[in-house]
């Protein structure tokens, strides 16, 4: 076997929540793994070793709702690219959502999605199974197959699981393979021909509104058919108030429920639609004030297991339209963690523990994913990042194809040194 | 010289009162122009202006053009199919092949929200929003103002209500921002599924009974029902829709006051309003048409870049 290089992570501040390690140290890498933490570890022969003062060493992150567009729109993101701005982005490990052209919804499409992947030699990719053929709701895609092929998780995200009856059977289904089935929760009638958030903004700007309740309808029968079931249903990007409610509801009772919060949704509001900006349109949409705040206590105490970044590249032709027109979603891989730290950690809500259990020991367990924890003998998946070195976001230099992110220009907290995967430094930044 | 209302007239509801009334006093005077035998002033002369219509209008559309031949600029219509997203050039082609012709207006008319401003972003031409989507119709707000400060003298104190499809109308949006500006109290009343659900937070009074608005108000503004409102499910029947909302000669009888009634056109005779309303003693419907040339002279006269007050020198074709 070629033998890697040993890399030493000199003096950081080593958090991991999964072994709850908070201490300034030295930590080994050997042979891909973990091979020792300590106060001074010294420097083994041909070791290369990155200096880590000020900075934080912690378990990767890992991305459980990005869309990387590959097979279909490889003009707007490649499989390649999309991990190699995860990487950038802090990221050892992200799930493919699974509406891609064609729809990744058997063994082969998974199969591709991990051989390229692997190709990419940057962050990880986990493919992510179709609950439906086609993601047209309305037969069970073989998640079986898929699962033995590497899927990770079932969904139809974009669109929501429209009958009742099928999210029933998925989840009953999944439980045979111990996988989570992550649903979009739009109820479609109420959020049909909706451009943004429902409320005065919209009335003003006279854009049709999606209701918060088109979200909670959906969370609270998902929440419903778990009990009913006892699978593991996943909610994808919690935008509301009632949503975190009826989340902390189900968890109370003992209900199979996770959910994950995007960095937009915890640091915008629909304000930042006004001038019709179709960099603030996403499904689900920017909410009210009262929505973030609600969802960044519920980030703090739990109830939101996760956060992810529902990385959407568009084009920006398709996104140089009429407001209503315009695709829904955000590039958010390479300001996941800037938009988290500065709304979340410096803001005081939560702590960088915390931080690093929702971007990383979190997607670990609930996923069944490797990584999500520093303890010896584990694979070096490792971010390395400075939480309070502030920079301003220039979206030119993103390794994402996209450009479609509504914090260009804004001075972001928080910036990752280095990435690695597997004991190999995948990325780190320049100067 | 710089333009009082800045390069584009996009909506009332980011432009102040001074300025709001500095179109309106603007406009009265350019009133007179159409009255005479030979409607025309050389004000625009030279200048070339487009008409951009993504929407079917007779009215609004001919309107503009009257107000600008009546200015002496040189007028270019274009009406075409809703843009849609598969076929036919973007807004931002058009944009651009625009700016290449050097036109100096533009007046947009457009089924998308925001799509006015869109343009206004992308081009140097000054951008006027003849109704944009479920936004803004500024010049239709502007002379609904007008034709109730003519009325009333001033607008301060008086009571307005909109009356029908506000959540779908570019026209109230309009309206209550500039009634609110210059001082009226605004009141809307309809079904509710036919007003925003954050209604309240523009500071208006609601009213669910169209009897409860007549005795609040002094003037209604009924707004046209699209009969598309029926088969989306917003509203049972027109024939409902009439009996519950309808402002109707009964109904105004009622009122311990004569009310100015008002309508943007084009009518749905008894629907949302009767004819012996529409054509009645109070109704001030169609000089709202006669005001609506007035209100866009004025606007293209100020956004052209010409001084506040001079509206009196541009009867006689001053440029300076």
């Amino acid at each position: 076997m070629t033998e890697l290089r040993d890399v030493v992570l000199r003096g950081g501040r080593l958090l991991d929540p999964s072994s709850n390690l908070d201490g300034v140290g030295d930590l080994l890498v050997r042979n891909g793994k973990v091979e020792a933490l300590g106060g001074n570890l010294g420097t083994p022969d041909g070791a290369e070793v990155i200096d880590c003062k000020g900075q934080v060493v912690t378990p990767g992150f890992i991305d459980v709702h990005c869309h990387l567009r590959e097979p279909g729109r490889e003009d707007v993101e490649t499989i390649q690219s999309g991990a190699r701005a995860a990487a950038a982005g802090g990221f050892t490990a992200v799930c493919a959502m699974p509406n891609t052209d064609p729809v990744t919804d058997n063994q082969a499409a998974i199969g591709f999605v991990l051989k390229q992947g692997r190709a990419a030699n940057a962050a990880r990719v986990y493919p992510i199974g179709a609950i439906s053929i086609g993601q047209k709701g309305e037969r069970l895609a073989e998640f079986g197959e898929m699962v033995h092929a590497g899927a990770v998780a079932v969904s139809d995200d974009g669109k929501p699981v429209v009958s009742a009856q099928l999210m029933r059977t998925a989840l009953e289904y999944a439980r045979t393979f111990g996988i989570p089935v992550a649903d979009h929760c739009e109820e479609p009638t109420l959020a049909a021909g909706g451009a943004m958030h429902e409320g005065f903004v919209s009335a003003r700007l006279g854009l049709k509104g999606i209701p918060a309740e088109a979200e909670e309808i959906m969370a609270i029968r998902d929440i419903l058919l778990a009990r009913l079931t006892g699978g593991h249903v996943h909610l994808c990007h919690m935008s509301t108030k009632g949503s975190v409610e009826l989340i902390r509801w189900g968890k109370e009772r003992g209900i199979s429920v996770t959910a994950e919060a995007c960095p937009h949704h915890l640091s915008l509001t629909d304000a930042a639609v006004e001038g019709y900006n179709t960099n603030a349109k996403m499904n689900p949409p920017l909410r009210s004030a009262v929505d973030v705040e609600a969802v960044q206590q519920a980030v703090k105490d739990g109830t939101i297991d996760v956060l992810a970044t529902d990385h959407a590249p568009h084009h920006n032709d398709e996104k140089s339209r009429e407001f209503a027109d315009a695709p829904n979603g955000i590039i958010g891989l390479e300001t996941a963690l800037p938009v988290n730290v500065t709304w979340l950690v410096k803001s005081g809500i939560i702590s960088l523990a915390t931080l690093v259990e929702r971007m990383s020991c979190a997607p670990a367990r609930l996923f069944n994913l490797p990584g999500g924890t520093l303890r010896r003998g584990s694979a070096a998946d490792i971010t390395v990042f400075d939480p309070d070195q502030a920079w301003t976001v220039d979206p030119a230099a993103f390794l994402t194809k996209g450009r479609n992110t509504p914090y260009g220009g804004r001075i972001l907290h928080g910036r990752v040194g280095c990435t690695l995967v597997d004991g190999r430094i995948v990325f780190r930044k320049m100067g | 010289m710089s333009a009082p209302l800045g390069k584009d007239l996009l909506g009332l509801e980011h432009l102040s009162a001074e300025q709001i009334t500095l179109i309106l006093d603007t406009a009265d005077p350019l009133r007179e122009i159409s009255e005479r035998a030979i409607k025309k002033v050389p004000t625009l002369r030279g200048a070339t202006v487009l008409n951009l219509f993504y929407e079917p209008s007779t009215r609004t559309r001919t309107s503009f053009e009257f107000a600008e031949k009546r200015m002496s600029a040189d007028t270019v219509n274009i009406a075409t199919a809703a843009s849609s997203v598969t076929k036919g050039e973007t807004l931002v082609d058009t944009a651009k092949n625009l700016e290449a012709m050097k036109i100096d207006m533009v007046v947009i008319r457009h089924p998308s929200s925001g799509a006015a401003r869109f343009l206004a972003e992308r081009i140097e031409s000054n951008v006027i929003n003849a109704g944009d989507g479920m936004h803004e119709h500024p010049t239709q707000g502007l002379l609904d103002l007008l034709t109730l400060r003519r009325k009333f003298g001033t607008l301060k104190g008086k009571r307005v209500c909109i009356v029908g499809d506000v959540l779908h109308s570019r026209v109230a949006r309009s309206n209550i921002w500039g009634l609110t500006k210059l001082g009226a109290d605004v009141a809307v009343c309809g079904p509710r599924t036919l007003l925003p659900a954050a209604i309240a937070e523009f500071g208006v009074t609601v009213f669910d009974r169209v009897e409860a608005a007549i005795e609040w108000a002094d003037a209604l503004n009924v707004l046209r029902l699209q009969l598309e409102r029926m088969t989306g499910g917003y509203i049972p029947s027109l024939r409902e829709y009439n009996r519950v909302f309808g402002v109707t000669r009964e109904r105004l009888d009622r009122s311990p006051r004569d009310l100015v009634i008002m309508h943007p056109g084009p009518m749905n005779r008894g629907v949302e309003i009767d004819s012996d309303v529409a054509d009645g003693p109070h109704s001030v419907i169609l000089e709202q048409v006669t005001n609506g040339v007035a209100v866009r002279m004025a606007v293209l006269y100020l956004l052209a870049g010409h001084a506040p007050a001079l509206a009196e020198a541009a009867k006689g074709g001053d440029r300076s």
